[in-house]
């Protein structure tokens, strides 16, 4: 067991920041088209996580020119260049599926503000 | 050269791959390997060398078993299997073989362990056979369909599948990629499931059908 944990920690990565459920979120995707690699942008809500350690994926949801895209992202995936987080999002779910049935302004999640004391403190 | 290593499962888990493809791995521990004895062809009739995997105990070993040891002069070895090989001049009793010598990342191989049992099973189970309705009045459920014609042929063919003992047989998987070999940890991670349970010896070979 502890060969598997040693190969698994090898390949996690901890240069990202860490995401929560309705972050705003930026992921910087590697992408190559041919020889060349540039970087793709694909940004949304982070609606779902799933699996832990090595395993742990999530779930980005946008709405692009009016359809629902939801892309699948493994945390460690060597593929992510980087990760900006926009802006925290105030939810009171683990999995924000219900944004799907739903259209305009009630597929928004409200903005979680964080005090500026709370926030030294968390830095 | 053929390619073989004995090895044990130690599990599955995921690798990343640069482009960033998962691939599902099964972690195994291959080797190191002892030549124990080497058949000759003047000797036994034919060419392979015999190899012994995972130290054990000496006095966990019956006194024939020790003789072996004693003979090639090799530390006592848990498992022994035989491997045909043709240069028969590469090996020598008391060698080590480890997973670095003989494999590396993309070879296919074949991988041989014995499945899991499970035990007394149905032919639904066993064979893959369909099952009847479970409700609307049906009384056919999960038993075994037709045994054979009334008049002719009038008796029951050898080998109709039938319900039985399943499981705890030697299964190969054929055509594995190595993804990775770690000569350090003698570690080999092949593509995709193996037979057998954790821990449960493997025979890992070249594979047979690569298509080379």
């Amino acid at each position: 067991m502890d060969i598997i944990k040693a190969i698994e920690q090898e390949q996690i990565r901890n240069d990202l920041p860490h995401l929560e459920i309705g972050d705003y979120v930026k992921v910087y995707l590697k992408v190559k088209e041919g020889n060349r690699e540039r970087l793709q942008v694909f940004e949304g809500t982070v609606i779902a996580k799933k699996g832990e350690g090595l395993k742990e994926t999530f779930t980005v949801r946008r709405i692009s020119y009016g359809v629902g895209v939801e892309r699948v992202i493994p945390v460690n995936s060597p593929r992510i260049d980087r990760i900006e987080v926009v802006r925290k999002g105030k939810v009171r779910r683990a999995k924000l599926y219900y944004l799907r049935k739903r259209v305009g302004k009630s597929a928004k999640v409200k903005e979680k503000l964080v005090s500026k004391n709370k926030a030294v403190e968390t830095e | 050269m053929q390619k073989f290593i004995l090895g044990k499962k130690i599990g599955m888990t995921q690798i990343f791959k640069e482009d960033g493809a998962v691939v599902p791995v099964t972690v195994i521990e291959a080797g190191p390997c002892t030549v124990v004895q080497k058949k000759t062809p003047e000797n036994d009739g034919y060419s392979a060398v015999k190899v012994g995997f995972e130290d054990v105990k000496e006095k966990k070993l019956n006194k024939p078993e020790r003789g072996i040891f004693l003979k090639a002069n090799v530390p006592p070895k848990k498992y022994l299997r035989e491997f045909r090989v043709d240069e028969l001049e590469k090996f020598e009793v008391g060698q080590n073989i480890t997973v670095s010598d003989m494999f590396e990342a993309g070879d296919k191989v074949d991988v041989s362990g014995i499945s899991k049992g499970k035990g007394f099973q149905g032919v639904i189970k066993r064979f893959g056979q369909s099952r009847g309705r479970m409700s609307h009045g049906s009384k056919y459920h999960r038993r075994v369909g037709s045994m054979s014609a009334n008049t002719n042929p009038a008796r029951v063919f050898k080998g109709k599948k039938l319900p039985g003992h399943m499981g705890a047989e030697k299964v190969t998987v054929q055509n594995l990629e190595v993804v990775r070999v770690d000569g350090e940890r003698n570690l080999l991670l092949v593509k995709g499931a193996v037979p057998g349970v954790k821990g449960g010896l493997l025979v890992i070979k070249e594979a047979v059908k690569s298509g080379k």
